[in-house]
């Protein structure tokens, strides 16, 4: 009886589920397991079972052949015969109860079961271990340990389920009848389906059991105390909220007044009287003076360097002196045999230029061409410096107008006396972007320059004063008041507080001199004609294209004072051709200083016929100055002026200008003959500076803009004559000849600080603007002061021959009376020897 | 009296000066010989102008103390002669 061995080495076969960890490592050692599947017993043999059943080891079954098939018919019978002592004796049973003919014994080589060999006891078993070993031959050899291992699993076949107790859950839940299911037939007498049911009202509390109740109780659940809660509880900062009444004060308006702590007059007096004060101003006295006396010797801060640097500047400049012409404006359609009477530059719109034509007739000439003349208008021409060619603008007059002006505080308003005496007002709003416009674009408008050369728009006046109000003869001046003032009905000059310049005042040789007021007159209008006016306004329209500005005043327009002057030594007044205005008004408006205003009016007539207003033949020029007011004639009650305080005859034709200086407010130029003078107001004996007699007419004059000590003359010849005081006073500093004929208008511009323009006017009715050279525009270094001091020397030199007059005119009454004494017989003989050589050295000393 | 009135005279009839003012140690004017709003005007602010340069002075040296003040200004010179009890104001136009 031999133990079944088995042959491991590369064969190694799982087998059954039921199997017990005995795999072995595949290297083939050997296990000393003695573990093995249930469906084989290993056993071992003897040799003589192994002779017996030709099972020898290593003869009959080798390792590579470990397989050998026995009849169960030979191992019984050797269990038979042998009994106890066979081998197979502990299986007897096992191999009894096997099913079929053949048992397998497997040589166990290895004793990896621990015998050497073993006996397979299932049919399946034996299945499994001769055929798969011959297809799991092929695959163990390509393959490795794990693989052989699922290869197993797959193909483990359905065990029986065991049971772990889980049906009886299954049992718990499912419903099945735990009894059998009730049955129960009811029954009812047939003649009972569908008798009327009657239904009666039973009380359940009569009879026991009738209902059954719920009574409601406390339900313990909730009356539960709990013990114990589960939250969650977090830490947090100390917080602490409070409170607290603030006193809101509110802003509230408050002043205070105060004012300076001063003494009262006693006090003062003792102070003064006091011992204390006279030693302090003792001792203090003397470092004053020098300090002061430091002041007056010499300005320590002044610096000469830079004072010496405005003069150098002056040499390299000096190469041209004289006045460039920078353009002409001619018009032919429009100035032809006509003169310019009157120039104006526009106060705000750069480069433009208005011009007043009139023409150039005699009066008899004018009598008798007058129909001629009412063809052709007058017209005020507006030139733009772009445009040399064409005016920008017309505005038709009634007349020749002989002097306008623009309105200082409204540029849009133009005032025009005119020829018959009107007063005529224009208002160019509408046309001052055209103006504007002209300036800027310049070269690009010649072509529709071109086309608007038929159109250049006239601006009729908007209102006129009507002809029997106005003057009787032409209007040869006429200025705005300054805006800062105004004067009454009763002429008295009062504040203007609007700052509009509101009032013109005209003069002409008709012995008037008129101040208008363009505003509506408020006070004649009575309820009537308030109400005819508003009736009157509403269809008012521009009848031809006329601003409504003026229209309270056209044709009604009456001025407001008339004033006419008396002469001061013989009756009858005096026309007045030229006026100049002070301006007094003071530059803070606080009104108060308005009553110490005092309008001195300087105007200058033509001591002619009185009934002059057609005719302008020159004679004497006659200078007037007075300190105008109304009073009031006792007698009649009218009011009238008072007489002039002073006039002078100076120049030896009419006086044609009448100007200040714009650096010197109490300086004026008066041209007019073959000289001119310069008046200082207040200074009655004479005009300060008297220029010599040129070789021809002087015709107008004006100061210059930038320099106090230039002005500028022009002459009949077309000469302009440039006048710098304090060069030379005895002539001309330069001469120019701009044209051929008189000059008739002379206008300085300032554009801008490097361009000054002077605007000249000639006979013919051309306008000339010529440019001023650096060194007549730009003042040397206090050429101010330095012109101031000279007018005062000459004030001084005035004052000083009239003293000298005085004396010398006493001394000269002296002398007289002394002749005449000496005629008579002398009493004593000394004395009038004496006396002789006294009147003798003193005609010496003095003459 | 006359002798003060003769000083400020002197004083006054300088080339340029255009006022004098004689000030009391508090700031109120004595006597002056400008008008009243102007002299309440420098009396008060050259008064506080004048404290702090003498306190100024003194600071730096206690021994010191000041004794002329001028200020010049583009349009005019303000001299002030500080003493103990009052002060004298003189304002001038150098270059006039």
């Amino acid at each position: 009886m031999g133990a079944g061995g088995l042959n491991t080495k590369g064969r190694h076969t799982q087998l059954g589920s039921g199997y017990l960890s005995c795999t072995s490592a595949f290297s083939g050692s050997p296990q000393p397991q003695p573990c093995h599947p249930n469906d084989i017993l290993p056993l071992t043999l003897t040799s003589a079972t192994q002779e017996l059943f030709g099972c020898r080891c290593d003869e009959d079954v080798t390792g590579d052949n470990p397989y050998k098939i026995l009849r169960k018919e030979d191992i019984v019978q050797d269990m038979r015969m042998r009994a106890a002592v066979s081998d197979f004796s502990p299986m007897k049973q096992l191999v009894l109860d096997y099913p079929e003919d053949e048992l397998l014994l497997v040589y166990d080589r290895d004793f990896i079961y621990g015998s050497s060999f073993y006996l397979v006891l299932t049919a399946d078993a034996k299945e499994r271990h001769l055929k798969p070993v011959v297809a799991l031959g092929v695959e163990v050899a390509l393959e490795r340990e794990p693989s052989e291992v699922f290869a197993a699993q797959k193909t483990s076949e359905p065990q029986p389920w065991i049971s772990l107790g889980s049906e009886q859950e299954i049992e718990e839940e499912s419903v099945t009848d735990s009894r059998p299911r009730l049955k129960y037939r009811i029954s009812r007498v047939r003649r009972e389906f569908g008798a009327p049911i009657f239904f009666s009202d039973r009380n359940a509390m009569e009879t026991k059991d009738g209902f059954i109740e719920c009574t409601p109780y406390q339900d313990k659940n909730f009356s539960l105390k709990q013990m114990e809660r589960h939250t969650g509880v977090q830490t947090i900062p100390n917080l602490k909220s409070s409170s607290t009444q603030t006193q809101w004060t509110y802003p509230r308006s408050m002043c205070t007044q105060y004012e300076p702590r001063e003494f009262s007059e006693e006090k003062k007096e003792n102070c003064l009287q006091s011992e204390k004060l006279k030693n302090f101003v003792n001792s203090v006295a003397s470092r004053f003076e020098i300090a002061i006396q430091q002041n007056e010797i010499m300005d320590v801060f002044f610096d000469d360097w830079k004072a010496l640097s405005e003069e150098d500047s002056g040499y390299g400049r000096k190469a041209d002196p004289h006045l460039k012409e920078y353009q002409s404006f001619t018009d032919l359609h429009f100035s032809k045999e006509k003169t310019i009477s009157n120039i104006n530059w526009h106060p705000t719109i750069n480069g433009v230029i208005a011009v007043a034509v009139t023409e150039r007739l005699s009066f008899e000439d004018r009598i008798n061409g007058s129909t001629k003349l009412l063809l052709n208008p007058s017209l005020i021409l507006f030139w733009s410096f772009s445009d040399p060619i064409n005016p920008q603008l017309l505005l038709e007059c009634p007349d020749d107008v002989f002097s306008f002006e623009f309105c200082p505080s409204d540029p849009n308003i133009i005032v025009g006396g005119c020829m018959n005496g009107q007063v005529v007002l224009w208002d160019i709003s509408t046309h001052v972007e055209q103006l504007q416009g002209t300036r800027t674009s310049g070269g690009k408008n010649i072509a529709a320059n071109t086309n608007a050369l038929n159109e250049t728009p006239v601006v009729r006046y908007c209102a006129v004063s009507g002809i029997e109000n106005g003057h009787k003869a032409p209007i040869t001046d006429i200025q705005w008041l300054p805006g800062t003032f105004e004067v009454s009905r009763m002429g008295v000059p009062m504040e203007n507080k609007n700052g509009i310049c509101v009032q013109i005042v005209t003069c002409a040789p008709d012995c008037c001199v008129m101040f208008w007021d363009i505003r509506a007159p408020r006070v004649l209008q009575t309820m009537a004609d308030q109400r005819k006016q508003k009736v009157e306004e509403k269809p008012l329209e521009n009848p031809h294209g006329v601003p409504n500005t003026f229209k309270h005043l056209d044709l009604t327009w009456k001025p407001l004072i008339r004033v006419s002057l008396p002469k001061i030594d013989t009756s009858g007044e005096y026309s007045p051709l030229k006026i100049s205005l002070r301006d007094n008004t003071c530059d803070n408006h606080t009104g108060s200083n308005a009553g110490e205003y005092l309008p001195s009016l300087f105007l200058r007539k033509t001591r002619l016929q009185l009934v002059l207003s057609t005719t302008f033949c020159p004679q004497d020029g006659e200078l007037v100055y007075t300190d105008w007011k109304l009073e009031k004639d006792n007698d009649s009650g009218r009011l009238f002026s008072a007489k002039p305080s002073h006039r002078f005859i100076i120049h030896d034709g009419q006086v044609n200008t009448v100007r200040r200086s714009p650096f010197f407010k109490d300086i004026i130029l008066t041209v007019g003959g073959w000289t001119f003078a310069i008046w200082k107001e207040g200074v009655t004996n004479g005009p300060i500076i008297q220029s010599s007699c040129s070789q021809k007419k002087c015709t107008v004059g004006y100061w210059s803009q930038s320099r106090p000590a230039v002005l500028f003359i022009g002459k009949e010849d077309g000469n302009i004559d440039v006048w710098d005081l304090l060069e030379k006073t005895h002539e001309p500093s330069q001469t120019q000849n701009i044209t051929a004929t008189q000059i008739t208008c002379i206008k300085p511009w300032i554009v801008s600080s490097k361009q000054h323009l002077l605007a000249v006017s000639d006979h013919l009715g051309t306008l000339h603007i010529l440019e001023i050279p650096w060194t007549l525009r730009s003042p040397s270094s206090n050429e101010k002061l330095s012109m101031s001091k000279y007018f005062e020397k000459e004030v001084d030199r005035l004052v000083y021959f009239e003293k000298r007059r005085e004396m010398r005119a006493k001394e000269k009454k002296d002398y007289e009376a002394e002749e005449l004494r000496k005629k008579t017989p002398p009493v004593v003989q000394v004395l009038p020897l004496k006396k002789m050589r006294e009147a003798c050295n003193f005609h010496h000393r003095y003459t | 009296m006359a002798e003060v009135e003769e000083t400020l005279k002197r004083i006054q009839g300088q080339k340029g000066v255009q006022g004098i003012i004689i000030v009391n140690a508090e700031g109120i004017p004595i006597k002056t010989t400008l008008d009243n709003s102007s002299t309440v005007q420098y009396a008060g602010l050259i008064h506080q102008l004048v404290m702090k340069a003498r306190t100024t002075v003194r600071d730096i040296d206690p021994q010191n103390d000041l004794t002329f003040l001028r200020v010049r200004s583009k349009k005019n010179e303000i001299m002030i002669a500080p003493d103990k009890d009052y002060f004298l104001i003189v304002i001038q136009n150098p270059s006039d």
